[in-house]
């Protein structure tokens, strides 16, 4: 078996300690949730904390709280499996239902959580590997090393953003909170994350993330999420496709959202679509949106096959269209 | 070797035959099962390997002072401390337990640590310095062939050759030439690795008087016993392997290894008892898994199917060492001659080193990939003739007691049934050719050898031997040097003796695996265990059974041949009121005859191959046949494919248990379909492994497989016992290129190198203008 490395383990039960806890020396304390993510990568050799903070005895980070607009409000602590089956999420927010429904496996979804998910790590095949592997290898920019084998004049880390539920998120307009010991701030999920696997999101080091605030769907929203995996269970997403349209009760689009992940680090938000606002749902427009995802969307070696992802693309997003389903109120 | 107790009429069986759940499953299910790592023992060592991170390297020193100096640390062994070649073929030992001079791949072991927990040990690996001289390195096979290409082994004799074979059968250049069609391909078959749920963990411990007991997840304990005792210079007599329940090996642990060398070194130096177990990562560089092959195959025929000749010219990359090499190098020509007839035939086999973790034998040795290679050319075949290909396969299916052109002796085959099975359930009359675009069907057939007619090392003792021990109690013992490893092995050998002996299952206690206690078996390779094992118990039952039912003759004053020994009780076949309970009758034997039991033994016959220079490697006392057909789908849009059904039947002679024949059936159609289609073992040209690890080394999952039907075609095998033959195996080898041909059919692309990703079906998709 890989080792854990040796660190001091706290479990807090409220909010308060944790944030306490985790301000004491955060540069070298790390939090746990589910753990899907940061064992596997501290038995790897990525991190080595001090001190690990376990977050599921923090009830306070469970909740589903109902906003009296319609609106849901997350705990970070939620699992996978409750957002895959939550009637309320599965109504109002088919797509991140969808999106928490296909990451890994039964078991690992009943243990991870959706902060976890909205935090982990980007990925890339030079840096998830033992540290015997990439110790042979000589490091990356990332970690024990000076280039990126992925883009070699590269400065910065362009390891692939792989978190099933961020893009669904963005696309509903979800905000997070992070708490400190310094106070409480609120970013759109979009504003998270920092494009630079070296330090891949905005969080500081002392800041826990406690919940995720969806606005109430608006009135013809229609959402879906696609994801393009080798195995229809276990693995990462190669590519993964958020989409939101506002439709009027003409079938005319008056919003169009559209989110592609396992790029380089950052969710893509496909831009420039403004111009097809104001025409009819019809498989032409799901053509021109298809086309503009695959002129802005370039996959990078990180996760490989990247000439054969680009060709994707395009049919990925026009299926991610196809299936876009209505926000209800169950 | 029939010489059933029955008096009159055909051999009816009360136990073979019927469908049985593997005694060992239940506990393997509820995790009560106890592998090698589960066992501990009282101040207990834990050992970790250094490895290699250089592809190929000069190991300049070693200083491990740091390592020794850590609190919990008993002892570091390198190279140096066993400095003896090993290597499971006695003619190609090229392996030390720890690199003695150079380093050979990522991964190579190069020193060892014994430590009381393993997180120390790990730590203390990681703290021996090493000062390696870095040298160039090969990954690929055509470049271990250039003149001046660095060389592995210095005193390999042949460069960087492990084997070398070119053999002619007929006259091909005639044959081909008097072809009215030839087809052709270059194939590539990527690495694949076995992917068993254990990893390879092994317990040395060494007691004072000097025996040396090493528990070991292997699939050959036999082999183990002789390498231990001659790499660490032990007398034969005074090393004892023990293999606890092994979870799943597909040919991963027929070999010896760095753990099992090292945690008995260890445990000699320190006294204590010493485990390694793997990692997952380490697994992989264990590997010997399936080789890397670059096939040419060129298959002519008649206007009227007549197949012609086969010209077959294969490079094989084996990796940094020789392994099972010699013998894959045959198989990889030797084992497409069956189940069609050919003409002639003429095979090139080279086997080449290159760093990277050594290839041997997965599920299918050595003959997986050119059986791909074969099926496929011969489907271009039929497209040429405007045959269908089934109706090709069957113009050519051999007849029994017909020989190979490589001169195998064939005493039974099924294939024309299993072709007859597969087409019938399929519906593929009706879909070959006819489905629309994006779904197609393809066939393929293969045969499999149900053991090796030779033993590794050359010897004329039994290739197996199995003891069975009658109790007063009625409880019946076996003891047999098997490999069981989740195939069936021991339920094999408790229903031949059910049968026999007439006693209940659960009467019947299996004692497989433990030098001390069993007669010698060669292990759970090639498919042998049935035909071997199951040969060398029945000779034991049978002996058992004559001697019992002589007795209770005596007390009936009836002849032996009228005593029935089944379902618990000894009966008068004549008057079936006449009965005693079993354990009466052994109470009555044994104090008529003293303690009873009974020693069988198994060796193959010698006039079943041809006496030319390899003849015997391939050759086999039965001979397995296995068609597949497979139907799939694929998204012409993305190139995904998804085989959607696979229907397998197979002839493994007298099926003894359907229940895991139809398990194994299956389990091979999932293997070599995944194979097909996910699988792939890549060293990256820096010499490190693409991704050492279940996630990135892609098995498919249960929601990835397609609906599996298997078939089971009996015939009835003079050699097997009871007339069975081999499942273990066989059933892997059409899946691939049925899957390749289905390809074909669904979207007209032929794809020639594995396995079958998305990214080329598009871009050969593209390439015709069809997506
Ligand atoms: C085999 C396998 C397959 C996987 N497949 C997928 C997949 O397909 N898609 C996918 O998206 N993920 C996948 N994962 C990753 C992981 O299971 C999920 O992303 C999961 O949601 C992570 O949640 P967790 O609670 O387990 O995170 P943890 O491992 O506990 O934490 C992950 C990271 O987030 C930080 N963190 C956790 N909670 C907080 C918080 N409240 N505030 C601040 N920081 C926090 C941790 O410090 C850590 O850096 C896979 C993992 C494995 C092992
Ligand atoms: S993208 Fe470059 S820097 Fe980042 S992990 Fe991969 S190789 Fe390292």
């Amino acid at each position: 078996m890989l080792p854990l490395p040796d660190f001091e383990w706290l479990a807090p039960t409220t909010l308060a300690d944790l944030v306490r806890a985790l301000g004491e020396h955060p540069t070298d304390t790390l939090l746990l949730a589910g753990g899907t993510d940061l064992l596997p990568n501290l038995k790897h050799g990525l991190h080595a904390p001090k001190r690990v903070i376990g977050l599921r005895r923090v009830r306070e980070l469970s909740l589903i709280e109902e906003s009296a607009d319609g609106g849901l409000t997350l705990g970070s602590g939620v699992t996978l499996d409750t957002l895959a089956n939550d009637a309320r999420i599965l109504a109002r927010y088919p797509a991140l239902a969808r999106a928490a429904s296909l990451v890994a496996s039964p078991q690992l979804r009943r243990m991870g959580t959706l902060g976890g998910n909205l935090c982990l790590d980007t990925r890339c095949a030079y840096i998830n590997q033992t540290a015997f592997w990439r110790g042979a290898l000589g490091g990356c920019l990332k970690r024990d090393g000076d280039v990126c084998h992925v883009v070699p004049q590269g400065k910065r880390c362009v390891a692939a953003f792989s978190a099933d539920t961020p893009a669904p998120l963005i696309t509903y307009d979800a905000t997070v909170e992070l708490v400190s010991v310094r106070g409480a701030r609120t970013l759109p999920v979009a504003k998270l994350f920092g494009g630079d696997g070296v330090k891949n999101h905005v969080r500081e080091a002392d800041e826990v993330l406690t919940r995720v605030t969806l606005p109430a769907p608006a009135r013809g929203l229609r959402s879906a999420y696609e994801k393009l995996r080798a195995r229809q269970a276990i693995d990462f997403p190669l590519l993964s496709i958020a989409a939101a349209l506002t439709v009027g009760d003409d079938e005319v689009v008056t919003d169009i959202r559209l989110v592609v992940g396992a790029l380089g680090a950052l969710p893509r938000v496909v831009r420039k679509l403004e111009a097809h606002v104001g025409k009819p749902v019809s498989p032409e427009l799901f053509d021109e949106l298809a086309r503009a995802a695959h002129t802005q969307c370039h996959p990078l070696s990180s996760l490989g096959a990247e000439a054969w992802r680009q060709d994707v693309v395009a049919p990925m997003v026009k299926r991610t269209l196809a299936a876009l389903r209505a926000s209800t109120r169950e | 070797m029939d010489d059933s107790p029955a008096p009159d009429g055909p051999r009816t069986f009360s136990r073979i035959g019927q469908r049985s759940p593997n005694i060992r499953s239940f506990d393997a299910v509820t995790g009560r099962t106890r592998y090698t790592d589960d066992l501990s023992f009282p101040g207990m060592l834990h050992a970790k390997l250094l490895r290699s991170p250089h592809a190929h390297a000069r190991i300049v020193s070693i200083d491990a002072t740091d390592a020794l100096a850590m609190p919990g640390v008993h002892a570091v062994i390198t190279g140096k401390d066993m400095p003896v070649r090993y290597g499971v073929i006695p003619w190609t030992q090229d392996e030390y337990p720890l690199a003695l001079d150079k380093a050979l791949f990522v991964g190579d072991p190069v020193a060892c640590v014994a430590a009381v927990d393993e997180a120390i040990a790990t730590r203390a690996a990681a703290a021996i310095r090493v000062v390696y001289e870095v040298l160039p390195h090969i990954t690929e096979p055509e470049a271990a062939l250039e003149p001046g290409a660095p060389k592995l082994h210095e005193s390999n004799k042949h460069g960087n050759i492990t084997k070398s074979v070119q053999l002619t059968f007929g006259d091909l250049d005639a044959q081909m030439a008097a072809s009215d069609a030839v087809a052709e391909g270059h194939y590539f078959f990527e690495g694949m690795t076995h992917g068993a749920l254990e990893p390879h963990c092994a317990i040395g411990l060494w007691e004072p008087h000097g025996v040396l007991t090493v528990w070991s997840a292997t699939q050959v304990a036999h082999y183990l016993h002789r390498e231990l005792s001659r790499v660490l210079d032990l007398p034969y007599d005074r090393v004892r392997v023990i293999q606890p329940p092994v979870g799943g090996a597909f040919g991963a642990k027929s070999e010896p290894f760095a753990l099992e060398f090292c945690v008995g070194k260890l445990a000699m130096l320190t006294g204590r008892p010493v485990k390694l177990l793997y990692t997952r990562e380490e697994v992989f560089y264990a590997h010997r898994g399936r080789h890397p092959m670059k096939m040419h195959f060129r298959v002519g025929a008649k206007a009227d199917g007549t197949l012609t000749g086969c010209d077959a010219k294969t490079l094989i990359d084996g990796g940094a060492y020789a392994s099972f090499g010699l013998v894959t190098t045959y198989y990889s020509g030797q084992l497409v001659t069956a189940p069609l007839r050919l003409g002639a035939y003429r095979l090139d086999s080279t086997r080449v080193y290159t760093n990277k973790p050594a290839c041997g034998p997965k599920r299918g040795h050595g003959s997986v990939q050119p059986r791909f290679a074969f099926e496929v050319t011969l489907d271009k075949l039929a497209e040429k003739l405007g045959l269908d290909p089934i109706e090709l396969r069957r113009r050519n299916v051999l007849d029994v007691g017909e020989r190979t052109i490589n001169e195998f002796l064939i005493k039974s085959i099924g294939f024309r049934e299993c072709l007859d099975r597969v087409e019938a359930a399929s519906g593929w009359k009706q879909k070959h050719g006819k489905l629309p675009l994006g779904r197609g069907v393809g066939v393929a057939g293969s045969f499999y050898i149900s053991g090796t007619n030779y033993p590794i090392y050359p010897n004329e003792m039994p290739q197996s031997a199995v003891q069975i021990k009658v109790d007063r109690s009625g409880r019946v013992t076996v003891f047999s040097g098997l490999s069981e490893m989740g195939q069936g092995a021991d339920t094999m050998l408790a229903m031949i003796t059910s049968e026999e002996l007439g006693v209940d299952l659960a009467a019947i206690r299996v004692l497989s695996g433990d030098t001390d206690l069993s007669p010698v078996d060669l292990g759970g390779y090639s498919s042998r265990t049935t035909m071997m094992a199951g040969n060398a118990c029945l000779h034991a039952a049978r002996q058992l059974s004559t001697s019992i039912r002589a007795v209770v003759a005596e007390k009936w004053a009836c002849a032996p041949k009228h005593v029935a020994l089944a379902g618990g009780y000894a009966t008068e076949r004549q008057d079936t009121s006449r009965r005693m309970s079993l354990g009466e009758a052994f109470r009555l034997a044994e104090a008529k005859l003293g303690a009873l039991g009974a020693m069988g033994s198994y060796n193959t016959p010698k006039d079943v191959h041809g006496d030319y220079r390899g003849g015997t490697i391939g050759a086999s006392p039965a001979y397995s046949f296995t068609a597949h057909i497979a139907e799939v789908t694929v998204d012409l849009e993305t190139g995904v494919p998804r085989v959607e059904t696979i229907w397998a039947a197979h002839d493994a002679g007298k099926p003894l248990n359907p229940m895991i024949v139809e398990g194994q059936m299956e389990g091979s159609a999932y293997m070599g379909f995944a194979e097909a289609i996910l699988e792939e073992h890549v060293i990256r040209p820096d010499g490190l492994h693409r991704g050492p690890s279940l996630l990135d080394y892609r098995m498919p999952t249960s929601l990835d497989t397609p609906d599996l039907y298997s078939m089971l075609v009996e015939t009835a095998d003079p050699e097997g016992p009871f007339g069975a033959k081999e499942a273990g195996e066989g059933p892997l080898h059409s899946s691939i290129p049925a899957i390749a041909n289905a390809i074909y059919d669904a979207v007209g692309v032929r794809i020639d190198a594995l396995p079958f990703s998305p990214d080329k079906i598009l871009r050969a998709l593209r390439a015709k203008g069809a997506a």
